[in-house]
């Protein structure tokens, strides 16, 4: 599957790279759905060896395949959200010179990255490429709360039903991006949604 | 100097009032006919007697109104004031770096008296007077940076210094010109200025961090930023906007005289001992345009300036909109004569206007 | 005069600590109070040595807290310069002196959740404020210190006695060596790991540090060059429209600051950048020793850091 060209945006959008392997004793990489390809791209017997993979299905069929590479450890989890605790526990043993390797959709990342700096990686050591879906993770401005997986610019904030617009502004430490209210100055007046890269 | 501190609000009935003593005073932001980004730092050390610049945090005849003003705003929403865990050595730096400037500035109306640890601080203005013991936030009712903050004007980003970069790691954020710090927090100086337009490609902010990064103790710096806001709206943050932001549209021939204002920020700039960090001051001021012509010279001038602001900043600044209008109203003040460089009202040798 | 703002100060004390090493004491001259630090930080010391104004970095090693004094180590260094044997053999208590506000270009990542500390001889002095910093603080830290010999160990003694489960020392008389990859293997993450001593030092740390999968974010290093000697040589600046000579122990800042013209600086050392000076016209060969010019800016010959950099060569303008 070919990777997505996100346009050039303003500079707190997150960039993400491709995956290479890194030099260093422990290796952690998170693989959501299309992500698996990626890993599956950089794997080396050697490198594997020594790395604790967790795989985040969402509905894909890539567990064989990574089993198959002999990670040092692996486990295949249906969505973050359930490999959440178990992702907390690993970076709580994990020691500095730890590899991070994060691939999948941005909202995944994004999160992962936050529970890893917030366990002492600093964010420009973790390494990361998308793959899969290019949906958005989006906070409210007004509410605060967060929607996930957003595809369409408005749209309505699924806590307080504000028509939002979708920003590029986006903040590591909510690992999501803001949405701002598209209609205040002209109540009601709400162009018609289409997808965010459209 | 005495102050008279003005019994107002900043919102609902907007009972906001500048005398003519603010007025003069007030930090008119163009030195001259246009306008650009630039970094324009200059050294905070004083400035012209009663100006803004006059002394390290300025206290003015808004201060008491302003921090009800803020009280208010955090009691709805605590968020606006954030600090991540290893910022409290950068609140106790700020503490103590506007106790003494307050005191040694303002002696009729703050007292620090300092025995050791122990210290008491007395704002006569706002009632205050608490013992603490300095660095042990048990003792404090607040946390260091939002005890300080909650009485003095400005909002205040407390920024911490590593890999050659500041990172807006704490704040107090009530007066903003529609930013989020609950949002912005924990970024990084190019992360946080990525929504602002131009400046990026002109190399303004590469340029400006390097300053910053190299303000030493002793040596504070500041400039001049501002926007627009549609009555004296203190609190412009993208919290709020979905209920301020229809007050843009309100504009009309006849009131934008009383209803636009001029906002103006000083931005100061203060190297933090203990912790090694930078403290940001950004104080706000607001002057509304009829106020503003009572000074011929600033009449001129902002008509010149708001007619030929390059359209990204007047998008960016959240005025576009209401442009043609301001531009006709401000159209009667300029008479085409010359302007004298700099920003002060000079009334003594600017001439009046030419009807 | 660039640089951060000055001090007037008195010398109130001076102990010599072993064959190498004198600490001096410093209070203000005017009986106020010192500005606050932080841990990490140094002073640049003004020396009136004849004609000749010598500026040298120190770490403070005092409290940063203790507003009533600072104090700094000074290693003699008998083929340097000669600033630290003037602060050896020409300061005496009493003396008037200056010193520059605090500057820190090695502080504390105060996120870290461990601080690990290696130290190199007369590296110790930055630790020593650092780690009063981090008791008052409650910071976790751990120092790895590296002396040539017991006689020449400074504040050995003091740091074990007062921090026996904290500090570690090797003596290389002794054949003692940190065992450094043992020590970085294993250390909880938001470790971060400071170092401060000898160039092959430093660069032994850092290189460990990344083969085993260290962030450079979390490996801080301080290293104060002190400006070689070397050949005479002659230098226009366009700007002020002067010829200058840089003598054979002078340094190209030296020379500039000596003709009157103002040139910006903070540590002198090679490693704020406060200096860097644009080159206008070089034919001959730039010797970069600086710390903060990559390499590729080294390569383009284009800019110099006039604190510790010279030149060889026919003709060298700046744009100062």
């Amino acid at each position: 599957m070919s990777k997505f060209e996100f346009p050039p945006s303003i500079t707190s959008r997150p960039i993400w790279g491709s995956l290479t392997p890194r030099q260093g004793k422990h290796h952690l990489m998170i693989a959501e759905a299309e992500g698996a390809e990626a890993v599956l791209d950089i794997a080396s017997p050697e490198l594997m060896a020594k790395t604790h993979l967790i795989y985040l299905a969402r509905g894909t069929d890539y567990g064989d395949k990574l089993r198959a590479l002999n990670p040092q450890h692996f486990r295949e989890s249906p969505t973050f959200g359930a490999a959440r605790q178990r992702i907390e526990r690993v970076l709580q043993d994990a020691a500095m010179g730890l590899q991070l390797y994060l691939t999948g959709t941005e909202g995944m990342m994004g999160q992962v990255m936050q529970m890893a700096v917030t366990a002492g990686i600093p964010h420009t050591a973790i390494q990361t490429e998308h793959r899969g879906s290019t949906a958005r993770r989006m906070q409210c401005v007004h509410c605060k709360g967060i929607t996930e997986d957003v595809e369409i610019d408005p749209f309505v904030c699924s806590h307080c039903g504000l028509n939002l617009f979708v920003r590029d502004h986006y903040s590591r430490r909510l690992a999501a991006y803001q949405g701002v209210c598209i209609d205040a100055e002209d109540p009601g007046n709400v162009p018609e949604s289409k997808g965010i890269y459209e | 100097m005495t102050i008279q501190f003005n019994d107002e609000t900043f919102r609902d009935d907007y009972s906001f009032r500048n005398s003519p003593w603010a007025i003069k005073r007030f930090p008119f932001p163009f030195d001259k006919d246009d306008y650009m980004y630039s970094v324009n730092m200059e050294p905070h050390k004083g400035g012209r007697e009663g100006s803004v610049f006059q002394n390290r945090f300025d206290v003015d005849e808004h201060y008491v109104s302003e921090m009800r003003d803020r009280a208010k705003v955090l009691s709805d929403d605590p968020l606006r004031c954030q600090s991540l865990p290893h910022m409290t050595l950068a609140g106790w730096d700020l503490l103590e770096l506007i106790m003494v400037s307050k005191s040694e500035d303002y002696p009729d109306l703050f007292e620090l008296h300092r025995d050791g640890d122990k210290w008491r601080w007395i704002n006569k203005p706002m009632g205050i007077d608490d013992t603490f013991t300095f660095l042990d936030e048990a003792t404090l009712p607040y946390g260091p940076m939002e005890y300080i903050t909650r009485q003095t004007q400005g909002d205040f980003a407390l920024l911490d210094q590593r890999d050659d970069n500041l990172w807006m790691d704490a704040g107090m954020v009530t007066t903003q010109a529609d930013w989020s710090l609950d949002f912005d927090i924990g970024m990084n100086f190019f992360e946080w200025h990525a929504p602002v337009p131009l400046a990026h490609e002109k190399g303004i902010f590469v340029r400006a961090l390097k300053f910053l990064l190299n303000i030493q103790q002793g040596a504070p710096a500041r400039r001049l930023n501002w926007t627009m806001t549609v009555n004296p709206l203190l609190d412009t943050s993208p919290e709020n906007y979905h209920k301020w932001g229809i007050q843009k549209t309100e504009l009309t021939p006849e009131n934008i005289g009383s209803k636009q204002h001029l906002r103006v920020e000083l931005q100061t700039f203060f190297r933090l001992p203990r912790s090694n960090g930078l403290v940001f001051p950004i104080r706000c001021y607001l002057c509304s345009f009829q106020d503003l012509m009572t000074v011929p010279k600033w009449g001129r001038r902002l008509h010149r300036v708001i007619r030929d602001l390059p359209e990204e900043l007047a998008t960016y600044k959240g005025f576009i909109d209401n442009r043609p209008m301001m531009v006709d109203y401000l159209s009667q003040f300029d008479d085409g004569q010359p302007t004298s460089l700099g920003i002060w009202p000079d009334l003594d040798s600017e001439p009046p206007l030419k009807k | 005069m660039s640089g951060a703002e000055k001090i007037t100060v008195t010398v109130t004390d001076i102990v010599p600590l072993n064959e190498l090493v004198t600490r001096f004491k410093f209070e203000r001259t005017d009986g106020a109070l010192l500005p606050t630090f932080s841990g990490g930080a140094h002073t640049v010391v003004e020396m009136k040595d004849g004609d000749t104004t010598r500026l040298n970095p120190y770490s403070l090693m005092s409290d940063p807290m203790d507003q009533r004094a600072y104090t700094i180590s000074v290693r003699r260094d008998d083929a340097g310069r000669g600033g630290s044997l003037f602060m050896h053999r020409n300061v005496k208590i009493g003396d008037e002196m200056t010193l520059s506000y605090p500057v820190n270009l090695f502080s504390l990542d105060l996120r870290a959740k461990k601080h690990l500390f290696f130290a190199g001889g007369i590296g110790i002095t930055p630790f020593l404020a650092q780690i009063k910093q981090l008791e008052r603080t409650g910071g976790n830290w751990e120092l790895h210190y590296a002396c040539r010999s017991e006689a020449l160990g400074s504040y050995v003694d003091e740091l074990t006695t007062h921090y026996p489960n904290q500090v570690h020392i090797y003596y290389d008389e002794q054949d003692q060596k940190i065992d450094l990859e043992h020590l970085l293997d294993g250390q909880p993450l938001g470790t971060h790991i400071y170092v401060c001593g000898p160039k092959g030092m430093i660069g032994w740390v850092r290189n460990t540090a990344e083969q085993l999968g260290w962030p450079r974010e979390a490996v801080h290093h301080e290293e104060f060059l002190a400006p070689q000697s070397g050949k005479p040589f002659e230098v226009k600046l366009a700007v002020s429209n002067k010829v200058i000579q840089v003598g054979e122990h002078e340094s190209l800042l030296e020379a500039i600051e000596r003709a009157g013209v103002d040139a910006p600086y903070l540590c002198r050392g090679g490693a704020c950048g406060q200096c860097e000076t644009d080159v206008v016209e070089c034919d001959g060969e730039i010797l970069h020793r600086d710390h903060w010019l990559d390499e590729a800016e080294h390569a383009s010959g284009k800019k110099i850091m006039p604190c510790v950099s010279r030149f060889e060569g026919k003709t060298l303008v700046l744009d100062r």
